[in-house]
C-alpha cells in the first residue's frame, strides 16, 4: 500500500498497525509521536490502530530548539 | 534559596533559568552548556523524524529526561492550527502535559500573533495541556491568556535572538501587577545583566537560548546566566533601596573633626 509519510509518498507492506509501521521503519516507538490523518494516536493504541492505503502519517520527535527554529512547512 | 521554588500547575521547578537547546555546535556543547547553566528545564522543538537517515544521534541521548524537564515548544508554527497540531503531538511524545505555545506572526520580527495564540491556547487548555504562552509584553493579552486557563505567561523582552535585553520594563511591571501567575521572560535577552534586571523586577524565571548558544564561549555564558538569575532573584527578595536624585550620607556626621 502507499501512504504519505512526513510529506512524502511511500510504499509499505499491507496490513501494518502503527507500531508495525514504526518497526518496519526502524523507529523506536517510545521516542516519537504519530499523527494519523490529522489525529494524534495515543501511544497505547500503536499496536491496535491499522494503517490503510492512502493514509497521511506524521512521525515527529524532539529536536534541539529554543525560542525559534526555521519555519516548518506542514504538507497535507 | 533552596526553598524558593517556582511551581506551575503543581510542577516544581528547581531553576529559574530555563534554556533552549537550539543553535549549538553539537550535542556535546548543548549538554555542557545546559549543565553549566544549572537549569532543570530545557525547551525542545518538535520536528519530523528523518525517515531516510535514522542513524543520527538523538538529543535525548545527551539530555536525560529524568534529570531535566523537557518543555516542547511549537516554534516555527505560523497558524493556530499548526501550533495545536504540534502541541498535541508534543504532549503525546513527551512525559508531561507542559507545552510552550508559540504562534509566530511575522518572519522578520518573530513577534507572536497574539490573536492566533489565544485561539490555540483555548483549544489546548480544553485538551488538558499545561499551556505556557509566548506573548508580546502586552498586559491585556497576558490577562486574557490567564483568564482562559494558562498557568503562567511568557512575555518577550525583545525580539527572539536579538539580544536587546528588557526593552519595556514598564510593560513588564504592569504585567506583573495585572496577573497573579508566574511571569517567565522569554526571548531577547543578551547577557547576564539583562537576566538579572528581569529577575530584580520580580519576574519568576527567564527562558533564553541564543544568548548562550551564540556567545563566543557558550559554557561560560551559561554559567554567567546562572549567576545573573540568582543575583537578580536575591536582589528582588532583598528589596532594593528607592532611587533618589540626591545623595544620602552613609557615614555618620557626628564626631567630624573641626565641628
Amino acid at each position: 500500500m502507499q501512504i504519505t509519510l512526513n510529506g512524502q509518498k511511500k510504499v509499505v507492506p499491507d496490513g501494518l498497525t502503527v507500531e508495525g509501521l514504526l518497526r518496519h521503519l526502524n523507529i523506536e516507538p517510545a521516542r516519537v509521536a504519530v499523527e494519523l490523518n490529522l489525529e494524534v494516536v495515543k501511544k497505547a493504541e500503536y499496536g491496535l490502530r491499522a494503517v490503510n492505503d492512502g493514509d497521511v502519517i506524521e512521525v515527529v520527535s524532539f529536536m534541539g530548539g529554543g525560542c525559534h527554529q526555521k519555519r516548518i512547512e506542514w504538507k497535507e | 534559596m533552596n526553598d524558593d521554588r517556582l511551581v506551575i500547575s503543581g510542577i516544581e521547578f528547581r531553576s529559574r533559568l530555563w534554556v533552549g537547546t537550539g543553535k549549538y555546535k553539537d550535542f556535546e556543547e548543548t549538554k555542557r552548556a545546559i549543565e553549566a547553566s544549572g537549569t532543570d528545564v530545557v525547551t525542545v522543538a518538535v520536528r519530523r523524524v528523518n525517515i531516510i537517515d535514522k542513524g543520527k544521534e538523538n538529543l535525548l541521548d545527551y539530555i536525560d529526561p529524568k534529570k531535566y524537564k523537557i518543555l516542547p515548544n511549537t516554534a516555527g508554527c505560523y497558524t493556530a492550527r499548526d501550533a495545536v497540531r504540534t502541541a498535541m503531538l508534543a504532549a503525546e511524545a513527551g512525559i508531561t502535559k507542559l507545552v510552550k505555545l508559540e504562534v509566530i506572526g511575522d518572519e522578520k520580527t518573530l513577534f507572536p500573533d497574539n490573536e492566533a495564540l489565544l485561539e490555540a491556547a483555548k483549544t489546548l487548555v480544553k485538551e488538558g495541556l499545561i499551556v505556557l504562552p509566548y506573548t508580546s509584553d502586552d498586559p491585556i493579552m497576558a490577562k486574557k491568556l490567564v483568564d482562559i486557563g494558562c498557568p503562567a505567561v511568557m512575555p518577550l523582552a525583545a525580539p527572539i535572538g536579538s539580544g536587546l535585553g528588557i526593552r519595556n520594563p514598564y510593560n513588564l511591571r504592569i504585567i506583573l501587577e495585572t496577573v497573579n501567575v508566574p511571569i517567565i521572560v522569554d526571548a531577547g535577552v543578551g547577557t547576564a545583566s539583562d537576566v538579572a534586571i528581569a529577575m530584580e523586577m520580580g519576574c519568576d524565571a527567564v527562558l533564553l537560548n541564543t544568548a548562550i548558544a551564540g556567545a563566543k564561549d557558550p559554557i561560560k555564558m551559561a554559567e554567567a546566566m546562572k549567576y545573573g538569575v540568582l543575583a537578580g532573584r536575591l536582589a528582588y527578595k532583598a528589596g532594593r533601596i528607592p532611587k533618589k536624585l540626591y545623595a544620602t550620607a552613609s557615614s555618620p556626621l557626628d564626631g567630624l573633626i573641626g565641628s
